[in-house]
């Protein structure tokens, strides 16, 4: 379903290019690629988050040329940053308030796909690089918050890192084995730390990768878009620029707006106040919360607190953590129904909504107490996360009776049969 | 006749070939992985600090120190007959972890506290690994106004795990007992740890 080649090489440089290596080609392809008039402001997600992944890395590289990943001295090195480097406070709080809107974007973008239904065929292997690329962001993110040394940074490390201990009650021996191989000693320590940054320091570049193969899946198969019909005709699509460019670049303004807004009045709203002090390997702080953006994921883990069959509680945990993102792959073959816009799927879309608010739930009783009624109600939202993709969308998909599809996107936009393309001005009414 | 026999056994050469080289390039990409996969695991230095020397003479009853062993805190307390009697009188059958846990130990005896300590005159002395076995914790009890949890042991803040008086877990979601680190005493009042 790749577009044709639209590209005519004009100049002799663009012939001798062309014939060798067709750079001018891909771009002016790239450009000219048809996508569907009717995307909203939802499908903007895409490229901001593209910008995000290259605040990270520009900001990152030059963070890297000031910090020391030593036990001793990366605590010291972050104020350091903070106080006495040229800027130093602005790249930080970029950084570090750059991957929250990171993760804020990832989860418009996932609920977007989940709502549209762009993960059914074919874009199946569109949505599984999207949750690779999900699953190096948590493992990026994580190590990134490790480098603070500081009192969560450093009891963050050890309680993730412990979650393998758990492997114990399978094979004795075999998960302390892998903890001390990950920490490189018999505690998270200097070892530790040295390789949660190289390792920082690689995977964004992984991500970069993925997003390069999420994008050229992105471009065989096209968008997909609000009515989850495929574009038909002529005047289903537009030329992404300067249609879309435009639209995306006015979205990206509005979300720098807000990026700003937090970076230079609010840059620790979203951290934690015992992350100014050094890690100290004798004292646990009295509560010890993961960043926001990994609150539900711990909520689940937290959720499970019986032992299941043979499995132990504190495995059982971690397997409904891990399983809680691995279920997401599988999801284009989970979803039964052969309608893909939650627009057009009167019962599904509601619970789709629940679990959306299961969530968020789930994200607000990740950073509460483990005790009384908050365990309780994370089961209850941890077994519909799980009933959602193991239940509802197979048994849903069979019985529900979907609405009634627009023939073309030109029709659902204009509601008639169609105007020439040069006449839609307004590409995102309705 | 003859011909299709010789087929057969030049195929029969040349799977033998195929399959050797195969074995022969896995062992040698184990071997080249290897050193990559196992620098990662503890190095010489980290092994260097595998033994520790503690006095134990300042520590009066009912007092707890906490010394650094292999980058983890190892809780020293000298009990009182109230707290030794506590922990002696609970059933084993009754403790959600029966294993005395005894680091280094492959099979595990029982939890009695006779069995956490070294027993004898030195009964009052309980050393530990002051790591909660749920997430790796620190848990607290170690200084006077700590809470001490239900069982006037540890309790563990994170996830709210309870260790009694020999550092056994009685109640949250603690698979395991706190570990023994393997000691001895070298002195009347002095002990190696490691």
């Amino acid at each position: 379903m790749a577009h044709e080649s639209t590209y005519k090489p004009n100049s002799d440089v663009e012939k001798f290019l062309d014939d060798r290596l067709p750079l001018p080609r891909m771009a002016s392809d790239f450009l000219a690629m048809p996508t569907p008039r009717n995307l909203n402001y939802f499908y903007t997600f895409g490229g901001i988050l593209t910008f995000c992944l290259l605040v990270q890395i520009m900001t990152g590289i030059v963070l890297a040329m000031h910090y020391k990943p030593s036990a001793t001295e990366a605590f010291a090195s972050v104020e350091h940053i903070m106080r006495n480097v040229n800027w130093g406070w602005l790249l930080r709080y970029t950084h570090a308030v750059g991957a929250s809107m990171f993760f804020i974007a990832v989860y418009i973008h996932i609920a977007r796909g989940l709502w549209y239904g762009s993960y059914k065929a074919p874009r199946e292997i569109l949505w599984i690089l999207g949750v690779l690329i999900f699953l190096l962001m948590m493992a990026t993110a994580f190590m990134g918050y490790a480098l603070v040394w500081g009192q969560m940074s450093f009891w963050g490390i050890t309680v993730i890192t412990n979650l393998f201990s758990s492997l114990d009650a399978l094979i004795p021996g075999l998960g302390t084995s892998i903890v001390q191989w990950i920490w490189g000693d018999f505690a998270v320590s200097d070892a530790t730390l040295n390789r949660m940054f190289a390792l920082h320091y690689l995977l964004p570049f992984a991500i970069a990768g993925t997003v390069g193969l999420h994008i050229w899946a992105l471009h065989v198969t096209g968008s997909n878009n609000p009515q989850g019909v495929e574009p038909r005709k002529a005047t289903d699509t537009l030329p992404f620029h300067p249609y879309f460019t435009v639209k995306d670049l006015f979205a990206l303004a509005m979300f720098c707006l807000f990026f700003a807004y937090v970076v230079f009045q609010a840059p620790n709203y979203l951290g934690h106040a015992d992350n100014y002090i050094e890690a100290n390997p004798l004292s646990t702080p009295a509560h010890i919360v993961p960043e926001w953006y990994f609150l539900p994921f711990y909520a689940i883990l937290r959720a499970v607190t019986f032992d299941f069959l043979f499995i132990p509680a504190k495995l059982g945990g971690v397997i409904a953590m891990f399983g809680s993102i691995a279920i997401l792959f599988f999801i284009p073959w989970l979803d039964r129904s052969r309608v893909r816009s939650a627009k057009h799927r009167p019962i599904y879309k509601w619970f789709l909504v629940f679990l959306f608010i299961s969530v968020c739930a789930l994200g607000y009783l990740g950073a509460k107490p483990a005790e009384g009624i908050y365990v309780v109600l994370s089961q209850v939202f941890t077994f519909y996360y799980f009933a959602h993709f193991l239940i509802v969308m197979p048994f849903i998909g069979i019985i529900e009776r979907p609405g009634e599809l627009p023939r073309s996107i030109t029709e659902a936009v204009l509601g008639g049969g169609g105007a020439p393309i040069g006449a839609a001005a307004a590409p995102e009414k309705r | 006749m003859a011909e299709t026999e010789s087929t057969e056994q030049d195929g029969t050469r040349r799977d033998f070939i195929f399959i050797s080289a195969g074995i022969m390039t896995a062992v040698g990409a184990g071997a080249a992985v290897w050193p990559l996969i196992d620098q990662m695991n503890p190095d010489a230095t980290a092994q260097a600090l595998a033994s520790i020397e503690v006095d134990l003479d300042p520590i009066q009853e009912g007092q707890a120190i906490t010394v650094m062993w292999r980058g983890k805190p190892i809780f020293i307390r000298n009990r009182t007959a109230e707290e030794i009697e506590e922990a002696k009188t609970v059933e084993v059958a009754a403790l959600p972890d029966e294993a005395a846990r005894i680091l280094g130990e492959i099979s595990q005896v029982p939890a009695t506290d006779q069995n956490r300590t070294l027993g004898g005159e030195n009964e009052n002395w309980l050393v530990l690994v002051g790591i909660c076995t749920h997430l790796g914790c620190i848990p607290k009890g170690q200084r006077l106004g700590d809470t001490k949890g239900e069982y006037n042991g540890w309790f563990c803040p994170c996830h709210g795990s309870h260790y009694d008086t020999s550092g056994r877990i009685r109640k949250g979601p603690a698979p395991e007992n706190m570990a023994v680190p393997p000691y001895s005493f070298t002195s009347p009042t002095k002990i190696t740890i490691g």
